[in-house]
C-alpha cells in the first residue's frame, strides 16, 4: 500500500497540453475518484502514474520514491482498462496467472495457484476459471480484469472507467462489489470516470479534472454542497445544477424581474450568477417566483420538471405525488441557504473565493 | 415476396456454384496439364489431341534425376539385365545413362541439387524477410517514428520499378564483391526483396492488435521484449503465416535474377528446368516431372498452414 503523489506534471501530445502543471495527492487507502470529461486529461493521469507514458516535467511519487525514471514493471501498481486486458488466447486461470509469472517475480507454482484461488473466491469466478476468455459476459469479463489487479497485490490499484462498457445493472452490481473490495483490501484505488454517479457514489475523494488541471478536491458531499465554480457545480448531480443570472438588490436575488430572498449577500457584486440545485426549488402557491412547466418526466419517486422562467430554463424535482400539468403556470421558490452564488464573469463561487 | 427472395438467392448461390467451378477449371488445368504430361512416356507428351488415357509411368522421373545421352545403339544385354528398374525404363524410352569413366558410377543430373538450393534459399529468406519484416512492422505501429509515413513510403518505393531494371548493375556489384553464383549472394537479393513487402502486410496486421494488451504485460511486470514475445507475436501469427507463404512464393518462383546471378554451384530450380529444353529434343514430360515435383513444397507449405491463411488471406480479420 501506498500513497501516490504528482506534482506539477505537465504532459504535451504533439500541440496539445495533456496535462497542466498537475498537482494531486491520493492517501494510502484512499478510494479517489478522478472526473472529468473525455479529453480532460483522466486517461493520461492514469498513464503517467503507471509508467506508459513519461511526464515532460514534474516528479511522480508512489510510497516516498520519485517513479519517474523508472519503467512500469517496477513500479509495482495494477491497472485495470475499460476493454482489451484480456488476453483472448489464454484462459481465466492463464490471464490471472500472467501477472505473476514475470520471470522478475520469481514466484513458485504453487504460490501463483494459491493466489489465483484467493482472488477468484473474492471475486466469485472460481467456477470460470477453466473457461475460454471469449466465451466469458462482459461483466464476468470486467470481474477477471479486477482479479488480474488483485493477484499480485499491487501497492496502487488504477482503474480507467473499467465499468462504462458495462450494461446499467451490472455497472451498478459491480460498483458496490468495487467499493466492498475496496474496503476489505485496504488498497490505494485511483479511479477514473467520466460518469458523475460512479464518482459521488464510489469516492473517498473526488478530484474535478477539467482540461489538463485540477478544478477541485474534496469529499463527494464538499463538491456537491460547495463547488468550487460553475463547471464543478454543474459536473455533479442529475439534472445539473440550475444556473440564473441575476444580481442583489436590497439584500434580495433578482431575477428575471422576481425577487427572491437569500442567505447572505455579502462580498456580492451587483451582477452574479445564482446556482441552485434542482431539488432546492421549491413549487407553493404564493412564492414569489413563476414559470410555465415545459415538461414533466415522472421519475417514480420525484417528478424532474422542466420550468420555463421567461428565457431561462430551469429543472426542479418535485414529490411525485403532486398534481400538475403540462403548460400549466406555476410559482415557485428555493430555499434561500442553499444558494450558491457564483461571479458572473469568472464562475468563480463567490464564498468560496 | 418472401418466396421470390428466395428463389433467387437458390438462382444466385447455382451461379456461384457454376463460376467457381469455372474458376477452378481455369485454375487447375495448368496444373493437371504438368501433374499428367509428367506420368506419360515421351511419345505420348506431345500429341494431338491430348491423350487423356494413358499408362502412368515413372520414366520421366527416372530421366529427371540421371545424366543421359542420346544412345547410338541398343544398350548391352548384359548391362541392360543388371540395371534396376528406372535405369531400365531409361533404356526402354531409346537414351542411354552416362556413368563416371573412370568409377563406372551413374552420374545424377543436376535436378536434386538445384531443387536443395531453392530450398535452401527460399526458406532462408523468407524467414529473414519475415522475422525483420515483423519486427520492423512492430516499431513502426507501436513507437512514434520520425517521418514514419515517409520512411514506410519509402520501404514501399523499392517495390515500385521492375526488378529486372537493376539486374545488371546488380550483376556486376555481385561478381565484384564475391557474391556472384553463392548462396547468400541470392539470400540476401531475395530477402531485400520481400522485406517491404513484409513490412507493410505485417504493420497492417499488428495495427489490428490492441496496445493495451502489451501495456497491461508491462505494468504487470514484463519487459517490452517479454511482452513482444508473449503476447504479440501469438496474436500476429495469422499474419506472419500470411505473410511467410507469401514471401515464400514469390522467393521460390523467382527466375530473372536466379538465371542471371548464378550458374552452377547456388543455381535455384527455375533456371535449370526449362535448360534441359536445350539438350537434344524438347523432352517435354521430363520438363513436366520437373515442375511438378517444384510445385510440392508451395503447396505442402500452402496446407500446412491453411487455417491461419484464411484467417490472414482476409485482412484484419482479426477479432476485437
Amino acid at each position: 500500500m501506498a500513497r501516490v503523489e504528482l506534482e506539477n506534471v505537465s504532459k504535451r501530445f504533439g500541440g496539445t497540453r495533456a496535462l497542466k502543471e498537475l498537482s494531486l495527492t491520493v492517501e494510502d487507502g484512499e478510494f479517489f475518484v478522478l472526473l472529468g470529461r473525455t479529453g480532460a486529461g483522466k486517461t493520461t493521469t492514469l498513464r503517467v502514474i503507471a509508467g506508459l507514458e513519461k511526464p515532460d516535467s514534474g516528479r511522480v511519487i508512489i510510497g516516498d520514491t520519485d517513479v519517474v525514471g523508472k519503467t512500469a514493471a517496477e513500479r509495482d501498481v495494477a491497472l485495470v482498462l475499460q476493454q482489451y486486458s484480456l488476453y483472448p488466447r489464454l484462459s481465466v486461470r492463464g490471464n490471472l496467472e500472467f501477472p505473476l509469472r514475470p520471470k522478475v517475480r520469481k514466484m513458485k507454482d504453487d504460490e501463483i495457484a494459491r493466489r489465483v484461488e484467493r482472488a477468484a473466491n473474492t471475486l466469485q469466478i472460481t467456477h470460470l476459471l477453466d473457461r475460454k476468455v471469449e466465451r466469458l459476459s462482459g461483466g464476468e469479463m470486467q470481474r477477471v480484469s479486477i482479479g488480474r489487479a488483485i493477484v499480485r497485490d499491487p501497492r496502487v490499484f488504477l482503474m480507467d472507467e473499467p465499468l462504462s462498457a458495462l450494461d446499467a445493472k451490472l455497472r451498478e452490481s459491480l460498483r458496490v462489489e468495487l467499493k466492498k473490495l475496496h474496503q476489505d483490501l485496504g488498497a490505494t484505488f485511483l479511479f477514473v470516470t467520466h460518469d458523475q454517479v460512479e464518482a459521488m457514489s464510489m469516492g473517498d475523494k473526488i478530484g474535478v479534472l477539467r482540461s489538463g488541471r485540477l478544478v477541485q478536491v474534496g469529499s463527494p458531499s464538499d463538491i456537491y454542497e460547495r463547488p468550487r465554480n460553475t463547471f464543478v457545480a454543474r459536473s455533479v448531480g442529475s439534472p445539473p445544477m440550475n444556473l440564473i443570472e441575476g444580481r442583489f438588490s436590497d439584500g434580495k436575488a433578482e431575477v428575471n424581474g422576481f425577487s427572491l430572498p437569500v442567505a447572505s449577500s455579502a462580498s456580492a457584486g451587483p451582477a452574479v450568477t445564482f446556482g441552485v440545485r434542482p431539488e432546492n426549488l421549491v413549487l407553493e402557491p404564493g412564492a414569489p417566483a413563476e414559470a410555465k412547466i415545459f415538461d414533466i418526466e415522472d421519475q417514480g419517486v420525484v417528478k424532474i420538471l422542466t420550468l420555463d422562467m421567461g428565457e431561462t430554463r430551469l429543472h426542479a424535482t418535485v414529490p411525485a405525488g403532486l398534481h400538475i400539468q403540462r403548460d400549466e403556470t406555476v410559482r415557485f421558490g428555493w430555499k434561500p441557504d442553499r444558494v450558491l452564488t457564483f461571479d458572473k464573469e469568472t464562475g468563480q463561487n463567490l464564498a468560496v473565493a | 415476396m418472401a418466396e421470390v427472395k428466395t428463389k433467387s438467392e437458390v438462382v444466385m448461390n447455382r451461379v456461384a456454384i457454376v463460376a467457381v467451378f469455372v474458376a477452378l477449371i481455369i485454375m487447375l488445368t495448368p496444373i493437371y496439364w504438368i501433374a499428367s504430361t509428367a506420368f506419360k512416356p515421351r511419345s505420348l507428351a506431345t500429341t494431338v489431341p491430348p491423350t487423356v488415357m494413358f499408362e502412368p509411368t515413372l520414366t520421366p522421373f527416372a530421366k529427371l534425376f540421371v545424366r543421359r545421352s542420346q544412345m547410338r545403339e541398343p544398350v548391352e544385354q548384359e548391362v541392360y539385365e543388371a540395371a534396376p528398374w528406372w535405369e531400365k525404363l531409361i533404356y526402354d524410352d531409346g537414351e542411354n545413362v552416362v556413368r563416371n569413366r573412370r568409377s563406372g558410377d551413374i552420374t545424377p543430373s543436376g535436378y536434386a541439387d538445384r531443387y536443395k538450393n531453392s530450398l535452401i534459399i527460399s526458406i532462408i529468406s523468407t524467414f529473414l524477410a519475415v522475422s525483420m519484416g515483423t519486427l520492423t512492422a512492430y516499431g513502426f505501429s507501436r513507437f512514434k517514428v520520425k517521418g514514419e509515413q515517409d520512411w514506410l513510403f519509402f520501404i514501399l518505393s523499392t517495390r515500385m520499378l521492375p526488378p529486372v531494371v537493376v539486374a545488371i548493375p546488380m550483376f556486376l556489384m555481385y561478381r565484384t564483391v564475391g557474391l556472384h553464383d553463392t548462396h547468400l549472394g541470392l539470400i540476401i537479393l531475395y530477402t531485400a526483396f520481400n522485406l517491404s513487402f513484409a513490412v507493410w502486410i505485417m504493420k497492417g496486421f499488428i495495427d489490428e492488435i490492441p496496445k493495451e494488451y502489451e501495456e497491461a504485460a508491462l505494468v504487470d511486470g514484463y519487459t517490452r521484449l517479454q511482452a513482444f514475445w508473449k503476447i504479440v507475436l501469438p496474436e500476429a501469427l495469422t499474419g506472419i503465416a500470411a505473410t511467410a507463404v507469401f514471401c515464400f512464393i514469390i522467393a521460390w518462383n523467382e527466375y530473372a535474377f536466379a538465371l542471371m546471378m548464378t550458374n552452377r554451384n547456388a543455381q535455384t530450380a527455375p533456371p535449370y528446368i526449362p535448360s534441359q529444353v536445350g539438350s537434344g529434343l524438347p523432352d517435354w514430360s521430363v520438363i513436366a516431372a520437373g515442375a511438378f515435383l517444384f510445385l510440392l513444397p508451395v503447396a505442402i507449405f500452402t496446407f500446412l498452414l491453411r487455417n491461419h491463411l484464411l484467417r490472414g488471406m482476409s485482412f484484419g480479420a482479426i477479432r476485437k
